[in-house]
């Protein structure tokens, strides 16, 4: 197998881009990430989508996009694995560099979610979950989330203010990402207040769901000199399935998935997770942060929580997470949010973080949890210094 | 519509009275029935019929429904803990929403589920409420 590297990253701004349909914000991405690694031409396009059929009636959008980018002929695939479709896309252009058959690839997340509202939304989204067993009776993304934190905070005796820093520190972050749907930092007290969607699951404990999306580049490290000095080195990629459904899981509090592959991913990359500088977690719900934070091997069952309370999960903390922003600030465009995560983590990588610049960014940690927790896929990258 | 007409049909034992599988190999109640136990990975066994008791493990109110659920809007959804052993999900009903606690004994009942499609297809099945002693 070759070792691999990004050369190249682009992201569209994530929020309502009524103008822009499904094909030219995919374009939008991609170009700006094959003019950041100074090529016109790649061997193949790797895209994370999951509602492109249900959503803008398109199914087949590999050949679409390639086409539309100027990129007619090359192999173009859809990669679709819910909310983790964007960590799956990645894994493939992996996989296609690392065999040898391709050297120059394109992965591009991309979703277009606000040309639908209401409840034909929220059925697609619940499409993630089991249909026959889940959604037949009428549970939601968002109620998934609900019945798991119910649950959690009952077994570990917690409140929602154990949760308000997830959200806070997301919102923080936020703030300095030009690329941000939600660029206002939030107080705890309007944490508080807000409003309940799913008891207990209430506003600011949810992601915003979002256009957007975002794009690499990837070569085999022994090329990657030819194209960039900044290049970023994929030192893992590891994905994990657990039961669809939560009712099958051995234990609905806890990310079996997120465990399998972020262990996975630590002996690939040959670390410990102490070692990790930043992690760029999923946090579509702040129950989700905790729970990610435990199975990754950060926190013991029940105690992920911790890390937000004491401010371990800041910038100038003990092991940063969302730190331009993660789902809850940047958005969450489904299919998408797994390839921002990955540019945003070579940004901090590479040195171009902005204002949310971490000092001594070398290893970073992306976790894309697809659905309630059914596809999970970990990346470590390492900065080329 | 046949279609899905014929994907919900062939649901309907394990819908309206709970019938599943005990695994041959470990005894593992199954529900829903299944090729393979989820357990022990042989094959999976011969029909087992659920009483229909269990208790919340956790629930939910829905405000925000997907398509063919807004009649029912707002409506508590609950991870049920069957007594023989394995957990599914479904709605509650004859409760008040939110005033559900975890650990609540309950039974199951057939109730309308939802109605799909422009045709107006009634889908009818399973959910649980308070067991009748507690009430
Ligand atoms: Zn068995």
């Amino acid at each position: 197998m070759r070792d691999i590297s990004i050369i190249g990253i682009g992201q569209t701004p994530v929020g309502e881009h009524w103008g822009r349909s499904l094909r030219h914000l995919a374009y939008d991405a991609l170009h700006l990430a094959m003019k950041d690694a100074g090529t016109e031409r790649v061997d193949a396009l790797y895209v994370g989508n999951m509602l492109s059929g249900e959503i803008s009636g398109q199914a087949h959008i590999g050949p679409l996009i390639a086409d539309f980018a100027g990129l007619r002929g090359i192999e173009a695939v859809k990669i679709e694995a819910a909310c983790a479709s964007g960590a799956a896309a990645f894994r493939q252009g992996v996989i296609g560099v690392a065999s040898g058959y391709q050297d120059v690839v394109a992965v591009v997340g991309v979703e277009k979610m606000t040309d639908d509202v209401g409840s034909r939304l929220t059925a697609g989204l619940a499409s993630a979950a089991d249909a026959d067993y889940e959604t037949v009776h009428g549970v939601t993304f968002v109620a998934l989330n609900a019945l798991i934190m119910q649950r959690y905070m009952h077994e570990y005796g917690l409140s929602k203010g154990d949760f308000a820093n997830f959200s806070v520190n997301a919102h923080a972050n936020g703030a300095n990402n030009p690329n941000a749907m939600f660029r206002r930092a939030i107080s705890k007290e309007t944490f508080m207040r807000a409003g309940v969607v799913a008891n207990p699951v209430s506003l600011f404990d949810a992601s915003p769901m979002a256009d957007g999306a975002a794009a690499a580049i990837i070569c085999p490290t022994r090329l990657a000199r030819e194209y960039t000095d900044k290049a970023v080195h994929v030192l893992a990629s590891a994905i994990a399935t657990d039961s669809l459904a939560v009712h099958d899981r051995k234990n609905p509090l806890w990310l079996q998935a997120a465990e399998d592959s972020a262990h996975t991913a630590y002996r690939q990359a040959k670390i410990t997770p102490a070692e990790l500088d930043f992690f760029e977690l999923h946090d579509a719900f702040t129950i989700m942060a905790a729970l990610s934070l435990e199975a990754a091997g950060f926190a013991k069952a029940g105690q992920g929580t911790r890390l937000a309370v004491n401010g371990d999960i800041a910038l100038d903390g003990k092991l940063p997470i969302a730190t331009m922003g993660g789902l809850k600030a940047r958005g969450h465009p489904v299919g998408a949010t797994g390839m921002y995560q990955i540019v945003e983590a070579a940004l901090q990588l590479r040195g171009e973080a902005g204002k949310n610049q971490l000092p001594h960014a070398r290893l970073g940690m992306t976790q894309n949890i697809g659905g309630s927790g059914a596809t999970i896929g970990t990346h470590i990258f390492k900065s080329s210094e | 519509m046949t279609v899905e007409i014929a994907r919900h049909w062939r649901l309907n034992s394990q819908r309206y009275s709970l019938i599943g599988e005990e695994c041959p190999a470990c005894h593992y109640k199954i529900f829903p029935p299944r090729d393979v136990c989820p357990h022990c990975a042989e094959e999976a066994g011969p029909e087992f019929h659920f009483s229909g008791n269990g208790t919340v493990f956790s629930h939910t109110t829905v405000h925000t429904p997907p398509e063919g659920f807004e009649a029912q809007s707002p409506y508590t959804v609950a991870l049920v803990k069957l007594d023989e052993g394995p957990m599914i999900t479904a709605q509650l009903t004859d409760v008040d929403n939110g005033a559900v606690e975890i650990g609540l004994p309950v039974e199951m009942v057939t109730r309308k589920l939802a109605e799909q499609g422009d045709e107006g297809l009634i889908l009818y099945g399973y959910k649980f409420r308070p067991q009748m002693a507690m009430a």
